[in-house]
């Protein structure tokens, strides 16, 4: 049932600071989240009133406070259940679930890959830091094995997820990953992120200074991150270095890393295709990181078009209505066996 | 020409295997008796395995109706008429079996196979076993092929006929029309034309054999009831909680949002809802019991109403949902249909105790309001009311049901949809001065503003709020206030809601006070007391949070209190604190409702207890 509401159209950036003061450690790269957002919001077409943010527990999910749109810090790891509820109540709304990595691949793991499956029309992004934050230092479910935390000090003996491959076999149609350094990166990324229908993923290396600081320093670095970071460009080959001289290409089964004397642009190299059909380039891009020697991929791993969860619930409720008219509460009633009592 | 008795009030139960059609032919024999307008009460009892195997004792399928011609609230302690399809049926319909009760058995049956999976050593017909009943030994399965002789259908087929030829046996016994029944047939054949040819005559088949034999020597005819004018339906627990949701939602004119896992033996209603469409109601089949109510509250804070309903396993799981909906003040109805617990339990068998999980479980002070249905067609109305009050006093409301309500059936008066009570939405608007958590002094609710609204931008969350703003507030008076409002606020949906009305003199010696489903059977218990003279009271409860302001006055007036309850004494528990009155339990835990004769004798010992000095 529609509301009459008014609609704005547009909203000057300072619209989307609340009035709330920020509460995360100084130095967190969660900063650079939300300024990046803040930046973004406005750009992405949709009235404030219209944008919903939704978060789990963690410091990540203290996000939505620091928004001033509508927003909902609902219980550890359930946001995607939440955002559910609110999308197929109301279409029209453009939502935000902010999770961390303990928030959505451990405790609401279940909720994720459903959320992907189902192919809403919302935009994850997951902080990930590698670590619990709030609770003080504790491994989560993406930190390496053998870390050392307060409830591993013999070192972790948990294989970690790779989040990128596991929504990506859950069936989410856009996949991302960026880094809170590079904050222009994140920026594109965001906004490919709202533009995209479907259930968009957004995979963020987040550093928490405080328990797991440097957990990608390599990433980060001046002297390191043009050898470890490879930049996925739709339509371009695999290749990354300082001097564009790397490259990426299959090798039977493995994936080789190749240097060359000059720029690796022309060369005969696998070349990147964000919508390619086949599921299995993205899982293959999404481990290459997992490969010592190789690089980090970040940018977009995949950007299908499927139909939506909410489209395909609106559908049928409208199909319904076309095939058997409004609901007609008399109707209801009398409908099987009645008898009339004089 | 045969006998004709007139009798008040009957009990029959149909069993048989699974696959005998004991619920089609249950449901055929109730419509029947609603039409020849006795009051009746329905008990379906099946079980928990989907294809049992054929002959066993766990496998047996039962269908028990009482029909009267006074009011009757129960499906009838015990049996007057037992139709055994199989040795099985027999051995376990056998324990509630009147004494010189009716037995009308397929004698095919009754194979050494059957026999050994029922546990019987000796064939019972045979070894003077069944003596001291109306024993009448029918070869069902020979006498229905017989008569669809002229039908193509194989042996397999034709023995798939037999429930409507015991059918039309006990349609003569009770003088009953087969009119309604054939009619059914026809209709719901009528694509298939050899199997509705075959069913009507395996009926009359039924009917003329025990006519034209003097198998029974005396036949039944119970009188009509004086029942109100109107038009009825059958209608289940489940079946009337979806018409209610689905009541509410139009009353209020808004989407119903109803999220849910399947669990038994609340899953028929996700079923339902799903096919409602039409009506506006969106429907998830969540991944787990705590998606499902995390979609309902989202889609709540989004402005459908939402709804979930599960059972007690599920209601554990949503608990720290339920806390969430407490501290945000969204309205939301979550319905707990009550299985036999703990754990897995029992899931297709009847209990109360989830009474204190559904008001205590939860972590910190989080009071919810909780309305218990009294019968199936109660949960219409119990669902309704639910709405009414979340959407009034923005609040999660719990509505309580159980397997026995859920499947059993009672005719139900269609109500005049205009008469329904309102359900007025006002959401704040675009351009007023809002603040999240700044209350309506009458009710204390928070006003809702549907995300969407320009200018009523606001974050909602699980942590503490301040008063008026909602932002993160955790300053301790103020977290005491908060406690108090929410707890207020529950307390004044009493205010709102119509307290009960108490059953007999508002004084005397023994009050019963009981909750949800066990209603039928404490006033036909109390009823029957009071006939004899006893001065014996009963107060059922509709809302069991808040509790009414009426009880502790009707408490005071009487010399003992009596709670009966399928469960340890939950209720009884809360009376006892509530109002530090020393109130006894009558508690029975088998699955099943509580029976008649064994409350009226727990009542009559209070009573006699004077007498003996106390």
């Amino acid at each position: 049932m529609a509301d009459n509401i008014p609609v704005t159209t547009k909203s000057p950036k300072e619209d989307f600071a609340s009035d709330q003061d920020v509460r995360w450690c100084p130095g967190c790269g969660d900063y650079a989240i939300l300024a990046q957002m803040k930046k973004v919001l406005p750009e992405i077409g949709v009235p404030r009133e219209k944008v919903v943010f939704i978060s789990g527990i963690g410091c990540a999910s203290r996000f939505p406070y620091y928004i001033n749109s509508y927003g909902f810090h609902t219980i550890h790891g359930r946001a995607p259940a939440v955002a559910t509820g609110i999308k197929l109540a109301n279409p029209e709304l453009s939502v935000w679930i902010i999770t961390g990595d303990g928030d959505s691949l451990s405790i609401g793991g279940n909720h994720l890959i459903h959320l992907c499956r189902r192919n809403l029309d919302v935009n994850v992004i997951l902080f990930n830091n590698q670590i619990y934050g709030l609770t003080k230092g504790q491994y989560s479910p993406t930190s390496p094995l053998g870390k050392v935390t307060k409830t591993t000090p013999y070192g972790s003996i948990d294989r970690p997820f790779n989040p990128i491959s596991l929504v990506l076999s859950a069936g989410a149609t856009f996949v991302a990953r960026t880094i809170d350094r590079d904050t222009k990166h994140m920026a594109e990324i965001f906004k490919r992120a709202a533009a995209h229908k479907g259930c968009s993923f957004v995979e963020v290396y987040q550093n928490c200074n405080i328990f797991n600081d440097g957990a990608y320093r390599l990433l980060t670095e001046p002297e390191t991150k043009f050898d470890q970071v490879l930049y996925l460009e739709d339509g371009k080959p695999l290749i990354y270095g300082k001097e564009k001289n790397r490259g990426l290409r299959f090798n039977g089964f493995e994936t080789e890393a190749l240097e060359m004397n000059e720029s690796a642009e022309n060369k005969d190299l696998p070349v990147h295709r964000e919508n390619s059909e086949n599921e299995a380039y993205a899982q293959w891009l999404s481990r290459i990181g997992d490969v010592p020697g190789l690089p980090v991929p970040v940018g977009v791993f995949r950007a299908v078009q499927r139909p939506t969860y909410e489209q395909l619930s609106e559908q049928q409720l409208a199909g319904a209505i076309q095939k058997k008219g409004p609901g007609d509460l008399k109707q209801l009633f009398i409908s099987g066996d009645t008898w009339k009592v004089e | 020409m045969k006998n004709i008795q007139e009798v008040s009030r009957v009990t029959i139960r149909f069993a048989g295997d699974s696959g005998d059609g004991i619920q089609l032919t249950g449901n055929q024999f109730t419509r029947t008796t609603a039409i020849a307008l006795n009051d009746l009460s329905t008990l379906p009892d099946y079980p928990a395995e989907i294809r049992a195997p054929a002959g066993t004792l766990y496998g047996v399928s039962g269908f028990q109706i009482q029909f009267s011609s006074q009011n009757i609230h129960t499906p009838g302690d015990e049996v007057d008429v037992l139709v055994a399809m199989n040795p099985a049926a027999l051995q376990s319909g056998l324990k509630s079996l009147k004494k010189n009760g009716i037995i009308i058995i397929n004698g095919d049956a009754f194979t050494e196979r059957n026999l050994r999976m029922a546990n019987f050593s000796e064939n019972p017909l045979e070894n003077g076993f069944l003596a001291g009943y109306q024993v009448y030994p029918v070869d069902i399965t020979r006498l229905s092929r017989d008569a669809l002789e002229k039908i193509e259908l194989t042996h397999k087929e034709k023995d798939r006929c037999k429930n409507f030829f015991a059918l039309g046996m006990v349609y003569w016994l009770y003088n009953r029309s087969m009119d309604a029944t054939v009619e059914w047939i026809e209709r719901k054949f009528s694509r298939q034309p050899i199997w509705a040819e075959a069913n009507v005559l395996a009926l009359k088949a039924g009917r003329n054999y025990a006519e034209a034999t003097e198998l029974f020597a005396t036949s039944y005819r119970v009188p009509e009831a004086k029942i109100e004018p109107g038009i009825y339906r059958q209608i289940t627990g489940n079946e009337a909680l979806t018409f209610g949701l689905i009541a509410a939602a139009a009353k209020a004119r808004r989407n119903i949002f109803y999220g849910s896992y399947p669990i038994t033996p609340a899953s028929d209603v996700l079923q339902y809802m799903a096919s409602y469409k039409h009506f506006g109601i969106k429907t998830l089949q969540a991944e787990d019991e705590i998606a499902a109510i995390g979609a309902a509250i989202g889609a709540s804070f989004a402005g459908d109403i939402g709804v979930t309903a599960t059972s007690g396993p599920g209601l554990a799981l949503k608990s720290e949902f339920l806390g969430l909906a407490v501290m945000t003040e969204l309205p939301l109805v979550v319905m707990d249909i009550q299985r036999s617990g703990p754990s897995t339990g029992m899931p297709t068998k009847t209990e109360q105790a989830d009474l204190l999980q559904g008001l205590f479980g939860r972590s910190g002070e989080a009071p919810i309001p909780a309305i218990a249905a009294s019968s199936p067609a109660d949960c219409f109305y119990a669902a309704y009311e639910a709405v009414r009050v979340a959407i009034r006093f923005m609040v999660p409301v719990l509505v309580f049901s159980d397997a026995y309500l859920a499947n059993g059936a009672e005719p139900w008066k269609i109500p005049d949809t205009e008469g329904l009570p309102e359900i007025e939405i006002e959401f704040a608007k675009a351009g007023e001065d809002y603040a999240p958590y700044l209350r309506d002094p009458q009710t204390l609710a928070r006003r809702w503003a549907l995300p969407g609204t320009p200018g009523l931008e606001h974050r909602l969350g699980g942590l503490e709020k301040q008063d008026v703003t909602g932002n993160v507030s955790y300053d301790p008076d103020n977290h005491e206030k908060m406690v108090r409002l929410r707890a207020e606020k529950v307390q004044r949906v009493g205010e709102f809601v119509e307290e009960p009305e108490i059953y007999g003199d508002s004084r005397g010696e023994v009050l019963v006070v009981s909750w949800g489903s066990t209603y039928g059977t404490v006033l036909t218990a109390v009823e029957q007391l009071r006939k004899e003279g006893k001065s014996a009271s009963f107060y059922h409860l509709r809302w069991v949070n808040p509790l009414p302001k009426k009880l502790e006055t009707y408490i005071r007036r009487f010399r003992r209190v009596i709670v009966p309850e399928v469960n340890l004494g939950q209720l009884r528990r809360i009376i006892r604190s509530t109002y530090l009155v020393d109130a006894v339990g009558f508690n029975r835990m088998k699955g099943q409702p509580i029976s008649v004769s064994e409350l009226k004798q727990a009542i009559e010992a209070l009573l006699e207890e004077k007498n003996n000095g106390r």
